[in-house]
C-alpha cells in the first residue's frame, strides 16, 4: 500500500502506516466486548447496568445520546439510585449485542421513557444491594445507609462496598416496578446541571466519530447515483476508471458503487464513472404541490378530535358574526445533519458487523438481518455519534450501502455520502397542507372550530424506512411512507365546545418522506397556534389573555403567565398601529404548545423586527417558558431549546425542498440555506423545574410554537399575516405590498 | 506519484499524492489521521473542515494540498490537548458550547483564526466571523458566548 504511507520527513523514518486512525476495533468503547453475551432481556436488571469490583459501573442504555446530553443525564439517574458518584460509571449505548432495546430515540422519550426504566433498574438494583449487605453485615435494612456505594451501618461499625457484594457478579433479578425510586428531598444529582463528559474531546479533536472509523482492510465507497430518482442502469464503462488506483467496481442491478483504498480515490472514481441510465418516471410538478395535496386521492379521512355540537360549521346560524377560514402551508424539508451520513460495515459469511449513527439500531438489525439473509442474532449494530441527527436521516441508508458493498467485496466498507446526496435522497419531512376554520359568535366567542389537514399517510407495520439501495439492487422490502405521528397538535389545546379536527390521509408524497424533530406537530402548531391569534386580532383581544382564557391547567397557564411577564408583555390586541413611513416595523409575538396534548408545555414569545424595503424579518428576542416535569439536567433541557428554537427559526425563514422533475434541486447550503450566526436572537428562557413530577421530554416540544411565534410577532408588527412557510424576504416582501 | 511535503501541527509530514489535486482535508484525515477535522460539505460552505494555514482560517475541502505546501498547517488536534487547552477550546468547554460537536472544531478553529486577528472582537464581530460555519443542531448561543469569553479571558 505504497500510495498511502505517510512518512516523517526529517528522519526518512516510516512513522504511520495504511492504518494510522485505525483507533478502532470492533467496539464502540474500549472493552466493551467483554460483556457479550450479558441479558438483554428488558425486565432484567443485568439488562441495564453491571457493577463492577473496582466499583466502577458500566450501564446499558438503548437509547442514544445524539448530541442531546443523554451521556451525563442516565449516568446522573444511576448516580442518583445506585448512590455512586456519576463520574464512576461507563456508558454504552445502542449496541444490539450489548444494550436492551428500548426503542429507537425518537419522540422525546430518551429520558422519559429510556431514563425512566434505567432508574427502576438502580433502584432495584440499590435494594438487593442493601439486602445482601444486611445478611454480611447481620444488621437490619433500616439501619443501613449508602454513601458513594459503599453500604454502612448507622453506627459506622461496619460496612461493605457495592464491589466486594457484587463485584462484577450478575444480579439475576427483574426489574422491580415497585422499587422504591430516591425522594426528591435526597437528590444529590439529579436536578443538576453537571456537565457532559464528550465535550472536551469534541473540541479537542479527539471524539471518534462514525465518520472516523477505520477498519483494517477497509476500503472507501461510493454510491453512484442515477441522474434521475428511479432510473435504471443501462451499461456502465469499468474501463473509466481504470486510471485510479485500487478503484473497483460494484453493481447489483441498479445499484452501482465504488471502492478504494484511499477516500479521494474512491470520490474521484465515483465522479469519473461513466455509465448510462435511463430516466425513470419523473417527479410531479413542484410549483402546484399544495393544489396536488388537495386534489390527492383520499385513502381514508380520520377524526383526530370530533365533539360538541358541529351543526354550525355546516350551516352557521344566522345572527353569528363572522366566519374565519385560513389555509397554512408547510414546505418539504431535510434533516439537513451538518455531517452527510456514513456507514461502516463488515459483513462476512455467516455475519455481520455494522456500525451507524442510527437513532433505531435495534430497529435496523433486524432491517439488516432480512436483507442480508442472516439470522437476527448473527447481526450487530453498534451506535456511534454521527453529526447531529433529528429523525431518520440517511443513516440507515448509508449503512445498507455499506453492508451491500461489504458483502459484495468481502471486505469491511466505509460508506460517506456527499453533501449532495444528503440534501438530495435523505428522506424527508414532508409537505403539510391544513385548513382552519372558525364560526365566531357576536361577542367574540367561539362557536365552532374545524381543522382539516392533509397529510401523507404512514404505511401501517412499515418495519424500516424503504432503503435507497435495496430498491436499487431489487432486494425486497416492504414498500412504504414512513412520517412519525403527524396527526398530533391539529386541534386547538382550547377549552372549546364544539370541534373537528380531521386528518385527510393522503396517497403518496413526491419524496421519500421521514419524521423530523416533532415530526408533524411543528407545521401543525404553526397552524392551530397563527388561527389561533388570527382570532383573537379579529374579536381585539389580547394574544395571551385570549389563551389564558381558554385553559385550565395551572400548568398551562403559568407557562403563559411566566412568559409573558418574563418579556414585559403590555396587553393590547394585535396588530400594533402601523406607523406608515416607518422604514422597520417592529413586533411582539406569542405561541402556547401543550406538546401532544399530555406532555410538556412550553409558551414562546418573539420579537422582530422587519425592514419594509426588504421583505427580511429580523428575530431579536426569543423567550421560552417551559414546563417538562422534572429537568434531570437543566442545563441539557436548556440546550436542547436553545437547538429547537434556532433549528426551527431556520425552518420557517428560510428552507424548502424544490425539484424539478427528476430529482431534488435544493442540494447544497446556497440553495437550501439555513439560519446563520449573524441572524441568531437573544435567547432568554424560564425553566420549570419539578422535581416530583415524572420527566416528560426536551427534545422536540419547544420547537413546536417557535414558527406561529414568528408569525405572529410579523402579524404584530405589520398587520400582515403569513401563512405559507418559509417567510423568505422576497415571500414577505410580496405580502407587504412593496 | 507526486511527493508532497507539509507542515502540519508543528512537524514535516511528506504524503504521496497520486492526485496533484487532493484536497488539504483528505490528505489531514486520510493520510494524516487526523480526523478532528470534518467533511461537511465538500463545497466550502459549512466551515466544518476549518484549519489554519499561517494563521489564517481556510476551508480544507476546498483547498489542494500541494497550496499549502510549505505552509504551516494547524488542525484541531495542533491547537491544544485535554491537558493543554487553546483558551478557545477551555471556553466551549466552560460554556458547554457543543451538541453533536460535529461543526465544533471547524467553531473552534474560526474563532482561534478569530482572535488572533482581532483579540478583543464585539459580539458582532464574532457573529460575522462565524457566518461562515453552520450548525444544525443550534449550538450557536453558546458557541456565541464561548468566543466573547476566550476574548474576555486574554483569548491568545
Ligand atoms: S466541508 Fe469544507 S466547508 Fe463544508
Ligand atoms: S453541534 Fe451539531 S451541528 Fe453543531
Amino acid at each position: 500500500m505504497l500510495s498511502r504511507r505517510a512518512f516523517l520527513a526529517s528522519s526518512g523514518m516510516l512513522v504511520v502506516g495504511l492504518r494510522l486512525g485505525a483507533r478502532a476495533g470492533a467496539q464502540s468503547i474500549p472493552g466493551a466486548d467483554r460483556f457479550v453475551g450479558k441479558s438483554l432481556a428488558p425486565d432484567a436488571v443485568d439488562s441495564y447496568l453491571a457493577i463492577h469490583a473496582d466499583e466502577s459501573v458500566t450501564i446499558f442504555v438503548g437509547k442514544v445520546d445524539i448530541g442531546t446530553g443523554g451521556r451525563i443525564a442516565m449516568r446522573q439517574i444511576v448516580g442518583e439510585e445506585l448512590d455512586i458518584p456519576p463520574e464512576r460509571i461507563a456508558m454504552i449505548e445502542g449496541d444490539t449485542a450489548l444494550t436492551p432495546n428500548q426503542g429507537a430515540t425518537a419522540g422525546s422519550y430518551g429520558i422519559a421513557r429510556g431514563g425512566t426504566q434505567l432508574r427502576q433498574a438502580a433502584a432495584t438494583a440499590r435494594q438487593a444491594l442493601i439486602a445482601q449487605a444486611a445478611q454480611r453485615l447481620n444488621k437490619p435494612v433500616a439501619e443501613l445507609d449508602v454513601a458513594d456505594g459503599v453500604v454502612r451501618s448507622r453506627d459506622a461499625s461496619v460496612s461493605v462496598s457495592y464491589g466486594d457484594l457484587i463485584g462484577d457478579r450478575t444480579f439475576n433479578l427483574k426489574v422491580d416496578p415497585k422499587a422504591l425510586l430516591k425522594a426528591p428531598d435526597h437528590f444529590r444529582f439529579i436536578g443538576k446541571s453537571l456537565r457532559r463528559p464528550d465535550i472536551p474531546t469534541k473540541v479537542t479533536g479527539l471524539h471518534r466519530y462514525l465518520h472516523d472509523l477505520i477498519l483494517p482492510g477497509m476500503l472507501h465507497a461510493r454510491v453512484v447515483r442515477p441522474p434521475a430518482l428511479g432510473a435504471t442502469l443501462a451499461s456502465v464503462e469499468e474501463a473509466s476508471i481504470s486510471g485510479i488506483p485500487g478503484a473497483r467496481l460494484v453493481r447489483i442491478q441498479n445499484f452501482l458503487a465504488v471502492a478504494a483504498e484511499r477516500e479521494w480515490d474512491a470520490v474521484r472514481a465515483s465522479r469519473t464513472l461513466r455509465a448510462t441510465w435511463v430516466t425513470g418516471a419523473g417527479l410531479p410538478d413542484a410549483a402546484t404541490q399544495f393544489d396536488a395535496m388537495r386534489a390527492s386521492r383520499v385513502v381514508r379521512d380520520q377524526d383526530i378530535v370530533k365533539k360538541g355540537d358541529l351543526s354550525a360549521l355546516s350551516a352557521p346560524p344566522p345572527g353569528l358574526t363572522r366566519t374565519l377560514t385560513a389555509e397554512y402551508r408547510w414546505p418539504i424539508q431535510t434533516h439537513g445533519s451538518i455531517g452527510p451520513s456514513c456507514g461502516v460495515a463488515d459483513v462476512q459469511a455467516d455475519r455481520a458487523t455494522i456500525w451507524s449513527s442510527s437513532q433505531n439500531t435495534h430497529g435496523f438489525q433486524a432491517t439488516a438481518a432480512r436483507f442480508l439473509g442472516l439470522e437476527r442474532h448473527r447481526v450487530r449494530v453498534i451506535y456511534m455519534d454521527g453529526a447531529g441527527s433529528y429523525g431518520p436521516n440517511g443513516a440507515d441508508d448509508a449503512c445498507a450501502e455499506a453492508a451491500l458493498i461489504s458483502k459484495a467485496l468481502g471486505k469491511p466498507v466505509r460508506v460517506q455520502w456527499s453533501r449532495q446526496e444528503e440534501h438530495g435522497l435523505d428522506p424527508k419531512g414532508p409537505a403539510q397542507l391544513l385548513e382552519l376554520r372558525a364560526i365566531l359568535d357576536a361577542e367574540g366567542g367561539v362557536t365552532a372550530w374545524e381543522t382539516q389537514a392533509w397529510l401523507p399517510i404512514a404505511t401501517a407495520n412499515l418495519p424500516n424506512i424503504p432503503l435507497l439501495a435495496l430498491d436499487a439492487a431489487g432486494l425486497q422490502q416492504t414498500p412504504g411512507r414512513s412520517t412519525g405521528l403527524i396527526y398530533q397538535n391539529v386541534d386547538p389545546p382550547y377549552t372549546m365546545p364544539n370541534v373537528h379536527a380531521v386528518v385527510h390521509w393522503i396517497a403518496d408524497a413526491p419524496l421519500r418522506t421521514s419524521a423530523i424533530r416533532a415530526p408533524g406537530k411543528i407545521a401543525n402548531t404553526f397552524a392551530v397556534e397563527s388561527f389561533t391569534d388570527e382570532i383573537a386580532a379579529l374579536v381585539r383581544v389580547d394574544p395571551v389573555e385570549f389563551r389564558v382564557r381558554r385553559l385550565t391547567n395551572p400548568r398551562a397557564i403559568e407557562v403563559l403567565q411566566r412568559a409573558a411577564a418574563r418579556m414585559g408583555w403590555q396587553a393590547r390586541p394585535s396588530p400594533r398601529p402601523v406607523e406608515p413611513n416607518a422604514a422597520v416595523l417592529t413586533g411582539r409575538g406569542i405561541a402556547f404548545v401543550h406538546y401532544k396534548h399530555d406532555e410538556t408545555l412550553v409558551a414562546m414569545g418573539m420579537e422582530v423586527a422587519v425592514e419594509r424595503a426588504t421583505g427580511r424579518i429580523r428575530v431579536t428576542r426569543v423567550v421560552c417558558a417551559h414546563d417538562c416535569g422534572l429537568m434531570i439536567n437543566p442545563d441539557n433541557v436548556q440546550a436542547q431549546l436553545e437547538g429547537n428554537i434556532i433549528q426551527t427559526l431556520s425552518r420557517a425563514l428560510h428552507e424548502e425542498i424544490l425539484y424539478d422533475s427528476d430529482r431534488v434541486t435544493t442540494v447544497d447550503w446556497s440553495s437550501y440555506p439555513i439560519l446563520k450566526f449573524p441572524e441568531v436572537p437573544t435567547l432568554e428562557f424560564e425553566l420549570i423545574q419539578r422535581l416530583d413530577q415524572p420527566p416528560l421530554g426536551a427534545g422536540e416540544a419547544a420547537s413546536t410554537p417557535v414558527a406561529a411565534a414568528l408569525g405572529n410577532a410579523v402579524f404584530d408588527a405589520t398587520g400582515v399575516r403569513l401563512r405559507a412557510v418559509p417567510f423568505r424576504a422576497e415571500r414577505v416582501k410580496a405580502a407587504l405590498g412593496g | 506519484m507526486a511527493k508532497l511535503a507539509l507542515r502540519v501541527n508543528g512537524g514535516n509530514r511528506e504524503i504521496e499524492a497520486d492526485d496533484p489535486d487532493v484536497p488539504l482535508l483528505y490528505v489531514l484525515r486520510d493520510d494524516l489521521g487526523l480526523t478532528g477535522t470534518k467533511f461537511g460539505c465538500g463545497l466550502a460552505q459549512c466551515g466544518a473542515c476549518t484549519v489554519l494555514v499561517a494563521g489564517r482560517a481556510v476551508r480544507s475541502c476546498t483547498t489542494p494540498a500541494r497550496s499549502v505546501a510549505g505552509q504551516d498547517v494547524v488542525t484541531i488536534e495542533g491547537l491544544g490537548t485535554l491537558d493543554r487547552l487553546d483558551p478557545v477550546q477551555a471556553a466551549f468547554i466552560a460554556e458547554q458550547a457543543a451538541q453533536c460537536g460535529y461543526c465544533t472544531a471547524g467553531m473552534v478553529m474560526t474563532a482561534r483564526a478569530l482572535l488572533s486577528r482581532t483579540p478583543r472582537p464585539s459580539e458582532a464581530q464574532v457573529r460575522e466571523a462565524l457566518a461562515g460555519n453552520l450548525c444544525r443542531c443550534g449550538s450557536h448561543a453558546r458557541v456565541i458566548r464561548a468566543v466573547m469569553r476566550a476574548a474576555a479571558q486574554g483569548g491568545r
